[in-house]
């Protein structure tokens, strides 16, 4: 039984453009499910739709989001927002818009014990410093009367990852989270991201679009184009043999340590080609009412 | 840990220092004014008509600036005028910024039809001279120290709303905005928290210009006689008066003209200090 279940799921703009055209993945209790595809196909957009923060623009047309077996739709509002909080979490993109700068750290960890879990302030912040130990930040103590704009990107992602594991949530959505770091925390970052995932067992959509990444944290992958799931399969079966001709274009195209001065590839025009006119069959599906 | 700006505490600079100093000042003046002042501002003496002030030849010592034409002692005009304008300064600037922001505030972040109604408004609203629409209001409620706050805060909470709602705007599509809700923050809670916040400091700046343009706007009314009851001296009453006899005594507009001038002057740079102070990022 999966924890987070998309079926079919459908997101468009208010002028009928499409989003995400009729998304199904599942991820299990304890996995770590990757979402790849090039900028604007829809990954971020998946995210957002689980946890109902979709843009203002956008709006949710079809399918369903099964969180713990429950479909959050059916839910009143008020409702679907405390079992959103109850049961995942977001680690965003940006660390250093991700904090409100003019709030001190440690009330920004414990809002979420309060809030979701209904703890007493003192309990929150014990937590809070357990919380802050556990992702390597020395001297917590001193990080929870902080403002933000006092520590550097690499610690604002470990408070954001402490701040998103708090409440225990068993589904953590990670957006890009180390795309806005650089290099050498990208690695320490992504470590912690595994070190955590696995000693709370939490289930793990991480949104990226570097291969790289994939083949070290998750175990299965989606990739989306033009907010299609064109495969789905195990991290193993895609490294070893992408089926899509576009999952092995992007496979290729992915920049080689072993050869730095060799030149970048670049997806094919004709496998862009190819993957657009399975989109465009796709909407005339849908269109001509043979697709639900 | 901590990088280095966390421990230089910067001086709140020369500009707080001397605005503070100039609005502290007129307070203290304008509290104490019945103990300060040498004369009952109202009397007059027309043997002590157009008095120069105490620097100029043919000066007489109890009059230090000098009187207007009907011989009132133009120190202790100024001294009540400023009772005056800091009450319009704090009570129309203080409820102007609460509408305004306020209204700004839910444009900006609940967005949908209330952003529509609230901008629409602001765009009509904008269109009116405001001058003009101040001497309208006041023909229609009449003369008085109430219409002259009511007239201010009709026409100037478009400023505050204006400007805190485009803050709001830029606040609100924020990652820890959509974090706080994520993690079942209701909307009501996200604003007072994470959006408040964050615009405080714009609206303490706004605010304290807005005293200025209160006590600019409150002497307009007065210059054109619509502002408070004639008895009661106000700065702008003094300038208007002043004005037909600049020739023969310009003391009595020059002094309350500088006394304004320093007044809007240490409100603005008040707020350009304090958003500096307040400022998480610059402190």
């Amino acid at each position: 039984m999966s924890f987070l279940s998309i079926q079919d799921l459908t997101v468009q703009l208010k002028n009928g453009m499409p989003l995400l055209r009729q998304v199904s993945l599942d991820v299990a209790p304890g996995e770590v499910r990757a979402l790849v595809g090039e900028s604007g196909a829809g990954k971020s957009m998946i995210g957002k739709a689980v946890l109902g923060i979709l843009p203002k623009a956008a709006r949710l047309t079809g399918g369903k989001i099964l969180l713990d077996g429950e479909d959050l739709q059916t839910l009143p509002q008020k409702a679907r927002r405390q079992r959103i909080g109850a049961r995942a979490a977001l680690i965003p993109q940006d660390p250093l818009t991700a904090l409100n700068p003019s709030r001190r750290v440690g009330p920004q960890i414990t809002d979420r014990l309060v809030d979701i879990l209904g703890w007493k302030r003192p309990d929150a912040e014990k937590r809070a410093l357990e919380l802050l130990e556990e992702v390597h930040i020395q001297s917590p103590d001193r990080v929870m009367k902080a403002y933000p704009h006092e520590l550097s990107g690499g610690m604002r992602q470990r408070i954001l990852i402490a701040s998103a594991f708090a409440a225990e949530p068993k589904l953590i959505i990670a957006d890009e989270p180390t795309t806005a770091l650089d290099v050498t925390v990208q690695k320490q970052i992504l470590k912690l991201i595994r070190e955590m995932q696995q000693r709370h067992g939490t289930a793990l959509l991480f949104v990226t679009h570097d291969l790289g990444v994939v083949s070290k944290i998750a175990q299965s992958l989606s990739v989306l184009y033009a907010g299609k799931v064109i495969e789905e399969t195990t991290v193993e079966n895609f490294f070893a043999s992408p089926s899509h001709a576009y999952s092995r274009a992007l496979l290729a195209a992915t920049p080689k340590y072993t050869d730095p001065e060799g030149s970048l590839t670049q997806v094919p025009e004709s496998v862009i080609a190819a993957v657009e006119a399975e989109v465009a069959a796709f909407d005339d599906q849908v269109k001509a009412g043979s697709r639900p | 840990m901590r990088d280095a700006r966390g421990h230089i505490r910067r001086l709140p600079g020369l500009r707080l220092w001397l605005s503070g100093g100039w609005l502290t000042f007129l307070v203290l003046a304008a509290v104490f004014a019945p103990l300060i002042s040498p004369h009952d501002p109202l009397a007059q003496d027309l043997f002590a008509g157009r008095l120069p002030p105490f620097f100029e030849q043919g000066a007489d010592p109890a009059y230090l600036l000098g009187t207007d034409s009907l011989g009132r002692d133009v120190l202790s005009r100024m001294l009540y005028g400023a009772r005056l304008a800091l009450i319009v300064a704090l009570v129309a600037g203080t409820l102007t910024c609460l509408i305004g922001a306020t209204l700004g505030l839910i444009a900006g972040y609940y967005r949908g039809w209330a952003d529509l109604v609230i901008s629409r408004f602001i765009d009509i609203w904008m269109a009116f001279p405001p001058v003009l629409f101040a001497i309208l209001l006041i023909a229609v409620l009449g003369t008085g120290l109430m219409s002259v706050i009511i007239a201010i805060v009709v026409i100037d909470w478009t400023r505050f709303a204006r400007v805190v709602r485009a803050e709001a705007m830029g606040q609100g599509a924020m990652d820890y905005v959509a974090s706080a809700q994520v993690a079942g923050r209701t909307r009501f809670g996200t604003a007072l928290t994470e959006i408040l916040p964050n615009v405080l400091p714009t609206i303490v700046a706004l605010l304290t210009l807005e005293m200025g343009i209160a006590v600019i706007v409150e002497a307009i009314l007065s210059f054109v006689n619509l502002s408070i009851s004639t008895d009661q001296p106000t700065w702008g009453g003094m300038i208007a008066e002043g004005r037909t006899s600049i020739y023969q005594a310009w003391w009595v507009l020059v002094f309350p003209l500088f006394a304004l001038f320093l007044t809007v002057l240490s409100f603005s740079q008040l707020g350009e200090g304090l958003k500096d102070h307040f400022d998480p990022v610059l402190r």
